[in-house]
């Protein structure tokens, strides 16, 4: 690591202060990411500023139609939620198999939204749900925020406060894991919400997508034949050394298959 | 002796400070003074080295010296040296390029090292490495195994023409040929034997001092053969000299084989130490251990077996290409040879065998042992091209090993590949697998499985290794610069109690519970009165270390041997103070006693008798019962087994889960059962990750890939099924214990029990071979490939 200094405000005013008269500052949620990051020279933020002491942002509510989720919610709190496995299992299913458990007891559904890893999961909870990510200045709609690899629609030192999840009627997560970091080499999330049949893929392309061939489909019909025949083109998908784009396109079918039949069951 | 002597699983006496954190690893140890290195390495894999301009870290806070290669050739500093010489099946010696310390002309692959930098404090050291600023031009790397050879690829090493280290053969080539030509049946196969980072828990650290007061140096290192280091860093490096060097590696967090090597880091540390006169510590972090750490494997090979109409073997042929990596390590020559070729009769009584083994150099981190060391290699080449050959003769796999196994009254069975046999009984091994398998009723789970809609296999591994390395003038005749006995000591204290010191070492092993039953058991002692020293070439006699599975077989019966001499001692000094005469003394027990009386005297007693020697045969022997053993073995040893396995495949992702696991090992006499399974369970664990799992792979730029844990796949608990673990006993016949050795095998016999269980499910999808490791995406291209 390069040395930084270091913060930890108690409060969401104070954190936007320091980040505001520090340009070269970094946020720090459960540090999944970025303490590797710092360890290995990859970064050389002048300031890190702690958000773990702020109470606010580690809430989990169900109000109404909806599920508010704090963004300095561990993955671990989410797994094991109540009320969150009362009202959308698919959203605790997939937040337990993030990673394992260190990774759970420490990463947050901030971090990891903020952060738009191409291979994380939330992010396609986040589109499929429909869900709407607050900060602290503005709310962002899930169609508008992902905007690319590691990228979203986030100002430089906007801090995310929370996630709305509207209550859906129906949803499942389904993940094929990379055999060593356990991220998504594919993960589908199919959710059957107020705006219709929604169906996202993580791990697949650069950045999470929904796939509208399957939505229409499972709209007529929400079964997993319904979709049996829909194949993605593998033109656009991620290759790597774990999984070509061929097989990528594969998994993408036969997971979103097994969400749907998994969001059937449930 | 029953509860804590020979057979019985004494828990581990080391593992109350393992568990309790207070091992004493190197990274713990701290000296007074000390400063950190950091080593500047190379981002690239193959590059000419133009002007290294060390002035801004020179400068940098805390710097206390920055040192490139030059300056170490300067002072006259040695390269690092390979320890196996080859002659080439054309009469010539090898091509064994220098690998020096520091790199100065070229650097050949990422992570080769080009300067050393030693600071106050390590954030200061890396933080001046990064000020190191190195001109490099960067040349096309070589990282293909198959082109490695040609002539229009990048060349390496300008003494080595083709990048060809040697070309080496073992076996009758004329004979082979013409089992061919009378061949009925040919299978042919080619395989590639995946590349593994060996990734032990504890990295590689150096901590090097000197003592200005009398010119000596202590090395501390992560070692499993500190003499072996001390005479590579003397002699042939030429750092210090042996009788000034002390080389001490305490607790060490796994070898697997990656911490035999005296490594260029470990060099710079200790010749550093002596420039600036403070100590100065190394720890890898572990990118610098996936970069460094010398991996393993990585063979491409072409099989092909000959038979007769009854499948049996009438010949085999083997052509390997050898990955040497960048530069030879200390065994890299030794490994696809003698530890490869010479396995290749596996357990058959096949007629004519020849292997020749093609050993190259690419931009890659060097290559050596693993685990297994070249028989993992060949156990996989022949246990594949059995199931090969059984598929095409359209026989069960079980049937055409029974028909070629070499038959129990064949012992000592001199093999087509240099190797004696000293003895064997196969048939009992594979009926007691097959039968807790319960293999009769395979088909009625496969066909359960399908209903599930999954592929069900099952997969035989029967295997052997040449452990206990190893007879000394045999493998000199065959090219070893080193011997390799085990030297042991026993040091009864005045108060009874005793320190039994060994050249064997233990990173893992269980050695200072192992090797003190054998003492207890031998001297009638209890074995919490004894303990094991091993690990530091200032206190120990002078041994050869732990690999090749070597250290009970030779390193216990070195103990053996020291037992002996001090019971031949102590019977001598029972006999004077029983005043009876020493042919009338039997030792039982830990008791002299005079035949046929009850007049006795405990060893303790002895051993008090022989340091206050008041009442002593002066005139007959010396005071002390202290005695040193060296044992030289005539022979490796042979252990062999079966392991059979049940698997699952998923064919719409490609995965694959091992459902059973049946193991029926042969390892002779058994000293720990419990720690005898705790190797064989670490064994397959670490074998089913080579065949599922792991693989270093690089790009076309020689970009190690699968370079941090994210990417590179470790085995985890989840990817392995409960154990069922089952024995043979055939002891070794010449060695005072019986034992042959275990730690090894299972890393073995699973990746070909893996893959012939992958490739038996689906076999009714015409898939005949599927390569390791059998991630999901190759299992799943595998299938659309057979059904195109
Ligand atoms: C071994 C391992 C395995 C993993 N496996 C998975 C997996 O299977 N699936 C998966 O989805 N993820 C996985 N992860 C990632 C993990 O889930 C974390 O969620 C992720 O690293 C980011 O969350 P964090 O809280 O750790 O964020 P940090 O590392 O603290 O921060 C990440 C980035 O987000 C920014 N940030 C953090 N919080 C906010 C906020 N509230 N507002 C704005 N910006 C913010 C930070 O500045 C930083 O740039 C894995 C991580 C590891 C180390």
């Amino acid at each position: 690591m390069y040395d930084f200094a270091y913060h930890r405000p108690d409060n969401l005013d104070d954190a936007a202060n320091i980040l505001k008269i520090n340009p070269e500052a970094t946020v720090l949620a459960g540090g999944m990411t970025l303490i590797p990051t710092l360890k290995l020279r990859l970064a050389n933020p002048s300031d890190v500023v702690d958000l773990s002491a702020i109470d606010s942002l580690n809430v989990l509510s169900v109000a109404g139609e909806k599920v508010s989720v704090g963004a300095m919610t561990t993955h671990s709190d989410v797994s094991t939620s109540k009320e969150l496995m009362e009202t959308i299992p698919g959203l605790s299913r997939l937040a337990k198999g993030i990673g394992d458990p260190h990774v759970r007891h420490r990463g947050t559904i901030g971090g990891s939204v903020a952060n738009n890893d191409p291979a994380a999961d939330y992010p396609a909870a986040v589109l499929a749900l429909n869900a709407s990510v607050n900060t602290i200045s503005r709310t962002i709609n899930a169609d508008e925020f992902f905007t690319g690899q590691f990228a979203t629609v986030l100002e430089e030192h906007e801090i995310i406060t929370s996630i709305d999840f509207p209550i859906p009627r129906r949803s499942a997560y389904e993940k094929f894991s990379n055999p060593a970091s356990r991220y998504a080499i594919v993960g589908v999330m199919v959710a059957d919400t107020e705006a219709g049949v929604r169906v996202a893929v993580t791990g697949a392309g650069p950045s999470v997508f929904r796939v509208a061939k399957m939505e229409e489909a499972l709209s007529n019909d929400f079964s997993a034949d319904a979709i049996a025949g829909i194949t993605l083109s593998a033109d656009d998908l991620n290759s790597d050394i774990h999984a070509s784009s061929e097989y990528r396109a594969h998994l993408v079918s036969v997971m979103a298959m097994r969400a749907v039949n998994s969001a059937l069951t449930q | 002796m029953a509860d804590d002597g020979i057979g019985a699983s004494v828990r581990r006496k080391e593992d109350q400070r393992f568990l309790t954190g207070k091992g004493h690893f190197t990274d713990d140890i701290s000296r007074p003074g000390q400063v950190y290195a950091r080593f500047v390495r190379s981002p690239h894999a193959h590059a000419s080295i133009g002007n290294i301009d060390t002035s801004a870290a020179l400068s940098a806070p805390g710097v206390l010296g920055v040192y490139t290669g030059k300056d170490l050739a300067e002072d006259g500093v040695g390269a690092v040296p390979c320890g196996w010489t080859i002659t080439q099946t054309n009469g010539e010696l090898w091509n064994a390029p220098p690998h020096e310390v520091l790199a100065t002309e070229k650097v050949r692959y990422v992570g080769d090292q080009v300067a050393l930098v030693v600071a106050e404090t390590l954030e200061q050291a890396r933080d001046a490495a990064e000020l190191v600023s190195v001109e490099y031009e960067v040349l096309s790397a070589n990282v293909k195994l198959d082109q490695a050879s040609n002539s229009d690829t990048a060349q390496l090493h300008e003494s080595v023409p083709n990048n060809t280290c040697f070309v080496w053969g073992l076996g009758d080539e004329e004979a082979t040929k013409s089992a061919f030509n009378r061949a009925k049946h040919i299978a042919k196969l080619d395989l590639y034997n995946n590349r593994l980072v060996p990734n032990a828990i504890e990295p590689r650290v150096a901590l090097a001092e000197r003592d200005s007061g009398d010119d000596s140096c202590t090395l501390y290192v992560t070692s499993q053969n500190p003499h072996l280091a001390r005479v590579i860093l003397s002699a042939f490096v030429g750092l210090v000299p042996e009788h000034k060097l002390r080389v001490v590696s305490p607790d060490v967090g796994g070898g697997f084989g990656s911490k035999i090597f005296v490594y260029t880091e470990e060099c710079a540390v200790l010749w550093a130490a002596k420039q600036i006169d403070r100590p100065i510590k190394w720890t890898a972090d572990r990118s610098e251990s996936f970069l460094s750490d010398a991996h393993g494997r990585d063979h491409l090979t072409h099989v092909e077996m000959a038979m007769d109409d009854d499948g049996k073997f009438l010949g085999m042929r083997v052509d390997t290409t050898a990955n040497m990596g960048a530069y030879l390590s200390n065994f890299a020559s030794l490994i696809p040879t003698y530890l490869h070729g010479t396995l290749m009769q596996g357990l058959y009584t096949t007629e004519a065998i020849y292997c020749e083994v093609t050993a190259v150099f690419t931009n890659t981190t060097p290559v050596d042992a693993v685990r297994g060391a070249g028989r993992p290699e060949a156990t996989y080449l022949i246990e594949r091209i059995v199931d090969e050959s059984a598929r095409i003769m359209g026989l069960d796999p079980a049937e055409i090993r029974r028909r070629n196994f070499i038959p129990s009254d064949a012992f000592p069975y001199q093999t087509q590949v240099a190797l004696e046999y000293d003895s064997g009984n196969y048939g009992p091994a594979l009926d007691k697998a097959l039968s807790t398998l319960d293999y009769k009723n395979f088909e009625t789970r496969r066909a359960n499985s399908e209903t599930e809609g999954k592929y069900r296999g099952v997969g035989i591994s029967s295997y052997i290794e040449a452990c206990g390395l190893a007879p000394s003038q045999v493998i000199g005749s065959l090219g070893a610069g080193i011997g390799q006995f085990e030297a042991a000591e026993i040091r009864f204290n005045a108060t009874g109690n005793v320190t039994v010191f060994t050249g064997s070492h233990s990173h893992g092993q269980g050695h200072e519970t192992t090797f003190a039953q054998v003492a207890s058991e031998r001297l009638g002692v209890p074995i919490e009165d004894i303990d094991v020293v091993h690990g530091d070439s200032g206190r120990i006699p002078f041994g050869y270390g732990t690999y090749g599975s070597r250290s009970l077989a030779v390193g216990g019966s070195a103990i053996v041997k020291a037992a002996d001499k001090i019971i031949e001692k102590g019977r001598k000094i029972a006999a004077h103070l029983l005043e009876a005469s020493e042919s009338d003394i039997e030792f039982t027990d830990g008791n002299f006693t005079v035949t046929g009386t009850d007049r006795s005297k405990s060893i303790a007693e002895i051993a008090f008798a022989a340091y206050v020697p008041h009442n002593y045969p002066l005139d007959e022997v010396e005071p002390g019962l202290d005695e040193s053993a060296f044992y030289d073995p005539p022979n490796f040893t042979y252990p062999f087994g079966v392991h059979v396995c049940e698997v699952e495949v998923d064919a719409d992702t490609g995965e694959v889960s091992i459902e059973r696991w049946v193991a029926v090992d042969d390892f002779g006499n058994i000293i720990n059962p419990m720690i005898v399974h705790g190797q064989v369970h670490g064994g397959i664990a670490h074998g089913v990750g080579q065949a599922l799992l792991e693989n270093a792979v690089y790009d076309e730029s020689g970009q190690l890939l699968s370079g941090s844990f994210m990417d590179y796949c470790m085995p985890r608990a989840t990817d392995v099924p409960s154990f069922e673990i089952g024995q043979t006993v055939t002891p070794c016949p010449h060695n005072p214990l019986g034992v042959k050795g275990c730690g090894e095998a299972g890393a073995i016999a699973a990746p070909p029990a893996v893959i012939n269980g992958i490739v038996n499910a689906l076999s009714s999808l015409g898939v005949t071979h599927v390569e390791m490791p059998a991630t999901p995406q190759t299992v799943w291209q595998t299938i659309q490939n057979a059904k195109t």
